[in-house]
């Protein structure tokens, strides 16, 4: 299974610092496994608890949200109410019968272009290790994030 | 005199609590029986499964069912009652978000019913009998029971539904109002309301709460209301009690409120949000010992200070874990 497994990540980027790292990893050519998603928020603050179980419902295998660096958001304090609605979310899933460590919180900042590449591989290798979610309706369907085509409007 | 309208109350996974809700109609009761006749309502008269399935599809003119689905019989109650009905109503938490038997969603079917036939002090089952949906005894007579579901379900899930109406069980002034309502549009004055959630508002609990709202609210520590002595005129987060106000759908005339004790929850989430939990979980979040020290503590405290609510799961989610986003518990360890 391990060999096959090609997991679905969702991972929300707030808009000043982690996504702007993305951004960088992508100019400067880091190699990242194609395993994951991003959706940019203005701020990781954004990310409704309930977008997360959305996700883990659609069937992602993991989900993680990055923001500013403590002290570093561009909103003053908004990844400080994140780190509070993760850790309680990490309980609840917990709860729900998944794994904590299918959901992860990174504070990336907009010049961590390494950071960035090293901290998404080590999640996909981590959720590659947990395997399909338990709240995956099937696991045929494991093709990677953006090899399938889009369908395009005749 | 036009002719009677015709009302049944279906029971599903229960307390009946919804049925003395009816009840408590009291004075307007007489002004109900003026216009309708009670069809179906196994609490309250001698009518079988068998006079409803002899019914007319669409006969009955409203079918209230309360009580969440969990098993073939509730199914089939449920179905029964959808084909003979014009108006078909969730009535009540269980019908609307599966309410408090949903939070068997948090275990399975296979251990339940090891709980409840091997596990508990007082069980003596050497034979491990367990019940049978269909069972022929020595005489012949053969005997059916309903067949317990994995999951339990709100109505909605099962059938069509037409209206929703939340709250464990809807208050008097909503019977009165939804009254009203079929009462209206039997005698032509005014159309029925748009399917979905009705008798409820669009806003928060909060807003219709009558106590102090202070600007920014705090729980410096969480209390339990069994031991706190509580300020009638005070926020209950104030207080450090849970309450779940600030996610909740109001419309319940803030009646648990009134005699001091703080909201659960049966009212269930606004449209504005997919899951009450999460909403609730929120607004706990950004409220519990905040203080400028925040930026000073580190993670793992921070993990310990959520970790002061106990039972996240069943305390967020204690009327609507089958309507949530994840809807049951699974198990991956």
């Amino acid at each position: 299974m391990k060999d096959t497994f090609k997991p679905k990540i969702i991972v929300f980027c707030c808009n000043w610092c982690a996504y702007a790292g993305g951004d960088l990893a992508g100019i400067s050519r880091y190699q990242i496994k194609p395993y994951f998603r991003v959706i940019r928020t203005l701020c990781s603050a954004r990310v409704d608890p309930e977008w997360i179980m959305e996700a883990f419902k659609l069937g992602a295998d993991g989900v993680m949200v990055a923001g500013c660096h403590p002290g570093d958001c561009h909103y003053i304090g908004g990844n400080y109410r994140t780190r509070r609605r993760i850790a309680l979310l990490r309980s609840l899933l917990r709860q729900f019968g998944l794994n904590p460590q299918r959901l992860e919180l990174a504070w990336i900042s907009a010049g961590e272009a390494e950071k960035f590449a090293t901290t998404i591989n080590s999640f996909i290798n981590r959720i590659t290790e947990l395997g399909p979610s338990p709240y995956r309706k099937s696991t045929v369907d494991t093709q990677a994030a953006g090899v399938s085509k889009e369908v395009v409007d005749a | 005199m036009p002719e009677k309208i015709k009302i049944a109350l279906g029971q599903g996974a229960t307390c009946s609590g919804c049925d003395i809700a009816v009840l408590d109609l009291d004075v307007e009761l007489l002004k109900l029986f003026e216009v309708a006749d009670l069809t179906f309502a196994p609490l309250a008269a001698d009518i079988k499964y068998k006079d409803v399935e002899a019914m007319g599809d669409g006969e009955i003119t409203i079918s209230l069912y309360h009580g969440a689905v969990r098993n073939s019989e509730n199914e089939h109650i449920a179905k029964l009652l959808r084909k003979k009905s014009q108006i078909m109503v969730a009535y009540g938490a269980c019908a609307a978000f599966g309410g408090i038997p949903g939070l068997a969603n948090v275990t399975t079917r296979s251990k339940i019913l090891d709980t409840v036939y091997e596990q508990t002090a007082t069980t003596v089952n050497p034979e491990h009998i367990r019940p049978q949906t269909h069972y022929v005894s020595a005489e012949g007579h053969e005997l059916e029971l309903p067949e317990l579901f994995e999951d339990v379900k709100a109505l909605d899930d099962v059938v069509d539904v037409d209206y929703i109406i939340g709250a464990c069980p809807p208050t008097r002034d909503m019977n009165v109002k939804l009254l009203g309502i079929v009462l209206d549009f039997v005698q032509g004055k005014a159309e029925l309301p748009p399917k979905g959630i009705i008798l409820a508002s669009e806003r928060t609990l909060c807003d219709e709460c009558p106590r102090q709202k202070p600007d920014k609210v705090f729980i410096d520590e969480i209390r339990s209301v069994d031991y706190t002595e509580l300020d009638p005129n005070k926020c209950f987060l104030e207080q450090g009690i849970l309450c779940f106000g600030p996610a909740t759908r109001g419309g319940c005339g803030a009646k648990c409120i009134n005699v001091n004790m703080p909201c659960r929850g049966c009212m269930g989430p606004t449209a504005a949000v997919l899951d009450h939990g999460g909403s609730m979980l929120s607004a706990f979040t950004s409220i519990l010992k905040v203080s400028s020290a925040e930026t000073e503590i580190p993670e793992e405290e921070i993990e310990k200070l959520m970790a002061k609510l106990r039972d996240p799961l069943g305390t967020l989610y204690r009327f609507t874990l089958p309507k949530s986003l994840l809807k049951r518990v699974v198990k991956e360890v």
